[in-house]
């Protein structure tokens, strides 16, 4: 009558579906969160499993509720009165504070905003949408450099060491089975009645069985012999094959401008263009090595903390950091193992001279390493209206134009508050469209 | 060894099965309970998490309140704010017990007594799911759902069956039939409904079969359940179920989703019975599972260890805080419903001079099985807490009661636990459990189908309570997305 089910082996995720549909109705609410969330975290911390405020616009489910508050009258009943008697007045409580007292949120539900844990996949695509990473092709050549070995089925070849054993058991047995191979244990059962009849009294009849039960032994024997336990014909082997594997990690060049000219604003716009490239990376390949480079008239390799909230006095000269970064880069990332990506921050002020010297690094040196460059010019709100058009604007950004005009893979971009990073990046990194 | 059923705190599968069976022994012999047969299941805390998602049913229909509820849960388990529910009962025949893999023997024990015979025995016993829910049916019906709705998705589109099940929710309230039956469909329109599910299912059946490769067709089109045509132009008013009147007078409204609000309406009136009863419901089964663990530990089946493990747990269930506590949230439906079962026990066994007084129908009868299973099976908690509720209890939970206006700063003590209070306190508690109260009153008044098609809508407020303002305007608009037309809401005095 009773019947115990063990559910536990089940598949999971049985509600899987209901979230999807959840978080696709809440999108919007949802992608203002993931931003704000993310405005205060570390470059590399950005594609972590996070915890999510969402606000219930767009997932109400409202219903008709009473308001007992606005009008009307009503009784209700509480447990562990300790002093009232009848007639008692208690004063009701205002504002926010005690019980019942609570406002009546504007949702009308009193259904505040939830919080939730969102995973990795799911803060990313929200980021996502409909963005792709550029120049996601590498070159063949490049791409055929890392090689891995794969499986590839099974072959009648190989070397020993390859043998697949249960294959080539299995096929064995078959062959034994359809070409009716005496076991060795019917073998050893005739030779044990042979045995046991040459023992008894030999007559006539005892004798013709002997003789029988020989032949027939022999010829279990031979056949033993004919089909063999393995043939050749069972052996199989495990098969490889090498095959190109597209290189899985990827290092990211962070460079920016620290003199005086760069104030926090700069800085805090530039750390958030890091963060968005180094998601989409992150997105994209394995391992993601992010270097920072500050430079003023002379480049050093930093950590974050020193890159964003450290300050230095000096020129400008932007060549020094080019330099910088191809030193590493020869040192340490080599291209047949990693992709190169480098995104720069300055206010578009350098010597005078060096900005020729950064065009002729980038197109012999930097440009064929990379995949991708991205160079973002912070201004102020009253210069991106003096540079309104694309080609008037300070000698850096002039020379990086004609960069830009040569390389499909170098971007240029001028941004001035925050709220033209999102848009910018998506322009930087539109789908190509194919 | 001892007599005990178990000694250790690690449970499996042959100690369950006879532990289960010296419970049924108790719950059949010692209270005469009366169950539907048992399916016991163990599942994971996240399938229970998933079951609570789906309003505790093994199979749900998909849609986004439910991850959204989900996801709140599982944020509030995983922070710690939430413990999980130990188990969940499902009115079913047969009546489907999850118990969670992480209880201990003690736990699966008083958990198997308190769903598998205390829940289950209320369900199949109390007067309101004998005449509102069909337990063989819901799980057959529950699949057809799903199946229907998946259906209407791919076939009509995510977003399109999204908004009628929204609009449906947001009427679930007012989905439900709280005095009479749905007018019963004639012969021939039941026949007909019958040969055009059978129909469905051959379809949905059939559907299997597209893995072959000859005959591979595109997925079938969910047929239309309810007649496009079924509107005739009469109609009863006033109607008090929204969804009811809206899926048979709706101007616009499609086949399809005509059967969606009709999925949506079931489910509702399915668990009315639940919320009608939930004090009762949940003293049952907390009274059941506290004699079951009692009998079992005098009888020498349990260890003194598991005897304080289980009270451990059941006086952190029966908990009530009082209104002043910062952990206050409303009385508690375990504590009130299992102290009125153990006081009616009291009354029939050792009734004071008062009690029988109160209660002259069974005080000092003995009989408190017999008092306890009539009471389970012919009320529900407002009618049940107006007939029960002895001065005693009141005392005990020292009740008052409060009259509020809502524009004056204070509120008035009415009663309290005195010889004056007693009834008034019982009353206004007994009314506080009473949906057709709680539950705003609306009603379709009037649909001018000739005209310009104008639903009106009536909310007799009661004793003057209007309605949210926030919530009205969006419920409404949700009622103008299924009507077609305007949609008027007029609040009048009852």
């Amino acid at each position: 009558m009773t019947y115990f089910i063990d559910r536990r082996l089940n598949p999971k995720g049985k509600s899987l579906a209901n979230r999807q549909r959840f978080l696709r109705r809440a999108r919007q609410q949802i992608r203002d969160a993931v931003q704000k969330s993310l405005k205060d975290s570390a470059v590399a911390d950005i594609g972590k499993e996070r915890k999510i405020k969402v606000s219930t616009q767009g997932t109400r489910e409202p219903r008709f509720r009473l308001d007992p508050k606005a009008a009307g009258e009503r009784d209700f009943v509480l447990p562990g009165n300790k002093e009232f008697l009848p007639g008692d007045e208690i004063k009701k409580p205002q504002g926010g504070s005690g019980g019942s007292g609570k406002q009546a949120s504007d949702t009308g539900e009193g259904e505040d905003d939830f919080e939730f844990v969102m995973n990795e996949d799911e803060v990313l695509d929200i980021f996502f949408e409909d963005l792709e990473l550029p120049n996601l092709v590498r070159t063949t050549l490049k791409e055929t450099q890392n090689k891995q070995w794969k499986r590839a089925g099974i072959t009648t070849s190989g070397s020993p060491s390859q043998i697949n054993l249960v294959r080539t058991m299995r096929n064995a047995q078959g062959r034994r089975l359809a070409l009716r191979r005496p076991s060795l244990r019917e073998v050893e059962a005739m030779e044990a009645d042979l045995a046991a009849l040459e023992r008894e009294p030999q007559t006539e009849e005892m004798r013709a069985k002997i003789s029988a039960l020989k032949e027939k032994l022999a010829y279990a024997i031979a056949r033993r012999k004919w089909v063999g336990f393995i043939d050749p014909v069972d052996v199989r082997f495990n098969s490889y094959t090498e095959q190109p594997v597209p290189t899985s990690q990827a290092v990211m060049f962070c460079l920016m401008d620290v003199s005086g000219s760069m104030g926090e604003r700069e800085k805090d716009l530039a750390k958030r263009f890091y963060m968005l490239l180094h998601l989409f990376l992150r997105r994209r390949y394995k391992k993601v090595d992010i270097v920072f480079i500050r430079h003023t008239h002379d480049a050093q390799e930093v950590d974050e903390q020193e890159f964003f909230y450290s300050r230095q006095s000096g020129g400008t000269i932007v060549s020094t950091a080019l330099d910088k970064m191809l030193e590493i880069q020869r040192e340490r990332y080599t291209t047949s193992d990693w992709n190169i990506y480098a995104a720069q921050a300055s206010d578009g002020y350098t010597q005078s001279g060096d900005a020729r010297r950064c065009v002729e690094m980038l197109n012999e040196d930097v440009m064929p390493l990379c995949q991708y460059y991205a160079y973002i010019e912070i201004l102020d709100e009253r210069e991106m209206e003096v540079f309104a058009s694309e080609d008037s604007g300070a000698e850096l950004w002039r020379a990086y134009r004609t960069v830009a005009a040569e390389w499909s893979n170098f971007a240029t971009k001028r941004i001035s508050k925050p709220a033209d990073i999102f848009p910018v990046f998506r322009e930087l990194f539109k789908k190509a469209e194919a | 060894m001892t007599g005990l059923l178990f000694t250790e705190a690690e449970w499996d599968f042959a100690t369950l099965d006879r532990t289960y069976k010296a419970i049924e022994e108790i719950a059949l012999n010692d209270l005469k309970l009366d169950v539907y047969p048992n399916q016991v299941e163990i599942i994971s805390s996240e399938q229970m998490l998933d079951a609570y998602s789906s309003l505790g049913m093994p199979l749900m229909y998909h849609h986004w309140s439910f991850g959204k509820l989900f996801a709140r849960e599982d944020t509030m388990y995983r922070a710690g704010y939430s413990a999980l529910a130990y188990e969940i009962v499902i009115n079913s025949s047969p009546c489907i017990s999850y118990l969670l893999e992480e209880n201990t023997m003690t736990m699966q024990a008083l958990v198997m007594a308190h769903a598998a015979f205390g829940h289950n025995h209320f369900f199949k016993n109390n007067y309101l799911f004998r005449q509102w829910t069909n337990a063989e049916g819901i799980l057959d019906y529950l699949a057809f759902a799903k199946h229907y709705i998946s259906a209407c998705e791919e076939r009509y589109g995510r977003d399109e069956v999204e908004l009628v099940l929204d609009a449906a929710h947001a009427l679930m309230d007012q989905g439900v039939f709280r005095y009479r039956r749905p007018p019963k469909p004639s012969r021939e329109r039941v026949l007909e409904k019958r040969r055009r599910r059978a129909a469905y299912e051959e379809e949905a059946y059939n559907d299997l079969w597209r893995t072959l490769p000859a005959g591979i067709e595109p997925p079938a089109a969910p047929p239309t359940l309810v007649d496009e045509d079924e509107f005739d132009g009469e109609i009863k008013l006033p109607e008090e179920n929204l969804l009811y009147f809206i899926e048979k007078n709706s101007p616009t409204l499609r086949g399809w989703q005509r059967e969606i609000l009709r999925i949506v309406r079931n489910m509702a009136q399915y668990f009315y019975p639940q919320r009608q009863t939930k004090v009762m419901n949940e003293g049952c089964a907390t009274f059941v599972h506290h004699t079951i663990m009692n009998i079992l530990y005098d009888r020498g089946l349990i260890s003194e260890g598991s005897l304080l493990e289980f009270l451990h747990s059941h006086t952190s269930v029966v908990f009530q805080p009082e209104f002043d506590d910062r952990r206050f949230g409303g009385l508690n439906p375990y504590a009130l419903g299992f102290a009125m079962m153990s006081d009616i026990r009291r009354i029939a066994e050792a009734p004071t001079a008062e009690d029988r007084d109160w209660f002259p129908d069974f005080a000092g009868s003995g009989d408190w099985v017999g008092a306890l299973k009539d009471a389970w099976a012919n009320y529900r908690d407002e009618s049940f807490i107006e007939q029960f509720l002895s001065p005693k209890l009141i005392r005990d939970f020292r009740l008052f009661s409060l009259y509020d206006k809502a524009d004056e700063g204070a509120y008035r003590v009415s009663a309290i636990h005195d010889e004056q209070g007693y009834r008034k306190v019982r009353s206004l508690l007994a009314r506080q459990y009473d949906p057709g109260i709680a539950d705003p009153n609306i009603q379709v008044v009037d649909a001018d189908l000739k005209g310009d098609r104008t639903l009106f809508l009536e909310h007799k407020m009661y004793r003057g309570i209007p309605l949210q303002h926030a919530t009205k305007d969006q419920v409404v608009a949700h009622i103008e997305r299924l009507w077609g037309h305007d949609v008027v809401l007029e609040e009048v005095a009852d």
